[in-house]
């Protein structure tokens, strides 16, 4: 990444620049991909960019994934399910 | 555009600073994702300010300039000036910024900035509160909402800045909802080809100041909508038209849902469920949007 030579405080970007951030989850979206449409519903409403799309099919990046649960609320076919995180 | 066609590139990185089921980071994605790369983004204190996380890291992925509360719109300009006189206009020049920064505190800038025809798109992602100083009521804060500066219920409605944003003569304006990113997306695109200052304000459900469950976000926003609490519409060229489900509402082809729908889901307006109904109240917010639409429906027919 190119940096710069500035006189004042700059960041640079990075993936879990918070650290990561999937330990702060307690409920855990489980993805059924039988289930799945690929509507990408999921994708594009998670908050936190952890859901990876590769073409039109999903995945759940659980490094980062805080489980709001807005992607098992926006599945219109209920391909992801809540689930008590365990540790 | 579709979701299937929105480009696979993030430029809000995972493992930011932003609460789960921020509404922020959700609208930020598809903003950013319509603008590409060439953008610079300006962000004054607010929750975003926030999520970009800890120095020396930033979980944005396009250049960002952090600004002080009230100064996002004067930073803007001057950036366009900047990008001017380097022969580098195309290249987006984005203020992100919350209600607070806008309504109240950075109005001045933001008049000043419409006033020089600064060749900007000026963002407000309302979240209708303070909420990164902990929730405090804001100009955008509506009727009998609870936050920690007003315990009982604010005793104001909120302040109409879309008009304040028309009154400017803007080539465009829009209003938008986290709920809806394609409309979001498109109206982003839009802006990319008009020159001067563009407004687009996006209603953005937060769960923490709201006061609901964190995974209903798009629930919360789109409930907004469907009730007429919240009015989706573009200025353009001097004409004003609804677009969505509010289209279809101004058309009478759908029949708004009763506003305590969307009430009664946030904590902030329980107070007027219980200990029992607050009729008053609630006829209050009831007239507030029927004239809110009678206005807006007026400006429409102009
Ligand atoms: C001049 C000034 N006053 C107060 C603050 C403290 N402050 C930082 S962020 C913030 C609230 C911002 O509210 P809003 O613009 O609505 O964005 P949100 O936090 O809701 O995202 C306040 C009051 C400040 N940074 N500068
Ligand atoms: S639970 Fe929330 S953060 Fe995790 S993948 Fe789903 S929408 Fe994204
Ligand atoms: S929302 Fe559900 S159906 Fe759509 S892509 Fe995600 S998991 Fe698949
Ligand atoms: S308080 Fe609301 S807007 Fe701010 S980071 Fe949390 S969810 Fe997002």
């Amino acid at each position: 990444m190119k940096k710069y030579n500035v006189k004042t405080g700059i960041s640079y970007p990075k993936i879990g620049a918070m650290g990561k951030t999937g330990t702060w989850r307690i409920f855990k979206p489980i993805l059924d991909k039988n289930k799945c449409i690929k509507c990408l519903r999921c994708w594009v409403f998670c908050p936190e960019s952890a859901i990876k799309r590769r073409n039109d099919s999903v995945e759940i990046d659980y490094d980062y994934c805080k489980g709001c649960g807005v992607c098992a609320n926006v599945c219109p076919v209920k391909a992801i399910v809540m689930a008590k995180e365990e540790r | 555009m579709a979701i299937k066609d929105f480009p696979i590139e993030e430029y809000v990185l995972p493992g930011n600073a932003a609460c789960p089921g921020c509404p922020s980071t959700m609208g930020l994605r598809t903003v950013l994702k319509a603008l590409g790369k060439k953008t610079i983004l300006t962000i004054p204190a607010c929750c975003t300010a926030v999520i970009q996380s800890w120095y020396p890291y930033t979980s944005f992925n396009v250049p960002t300039l952090n600004i002080a509360f009230e100064a996002a719109a004067s930073a803007a300009s001057g950036i366009a000036a900047a990008l001017k006189k380097l022969g580098e206009e195309d290249i987006n020049v984005v203020v992100w910024a919350g209600d607070g920064g806008t309504y109240d505190i950075g109005l001045q800038a933001l008049s000043g900035a419409i006033e020089r025809q600064t060749n900007f798109l000026y963002i407000c992602y309302n979240n209708q509160i303070y909420s990164n100083t902990g929730i405090q009521r804001s100009g955008a804060t509506p009727y009998a909402a609870w936050t920690t500066t007003t315990v009982k219920g604010k005793k104001e409605f909120r302040k109409d800045i879309g008009e304040i944003i028309i009154a400017h003569h803007v080539p465009y304006a829009a209003t938008a909802c986290v709920s809806y990113p394609e409309d979001l997306y498109n109206k982003v695109k839009k802006t990319m080809g008009i020159r001067g200052p563009k407004y687009i304000e996006i209603l953005a459900p937060c769960p923490p100041g709201w006061r609901f469950s964190m995974d209903k976000t798009v629930e919360m926003g789109k409930l907004a909508v469907e009730t007429g609490a919240w009015i989706l519409y573009e200025y353009e060229n001097g004409k004003l038209s609804f677009n969505g489900i509010s289209k279809s509402i101004a058309e009478g082809k759908y029949k708004p849902k009763p506003v305590e729908d969307w009430l009664k889901l946030q904590g902030r307006f329980s107070h007027l469920f219980k200990p029992e109904k607050d009729i008053v109240r609630i006829n209050a917010i009831k007239d507030h949007i029927r004239d809110t639409w009678e206005h807006y429906k007026k400006l429409a027919s102009l």
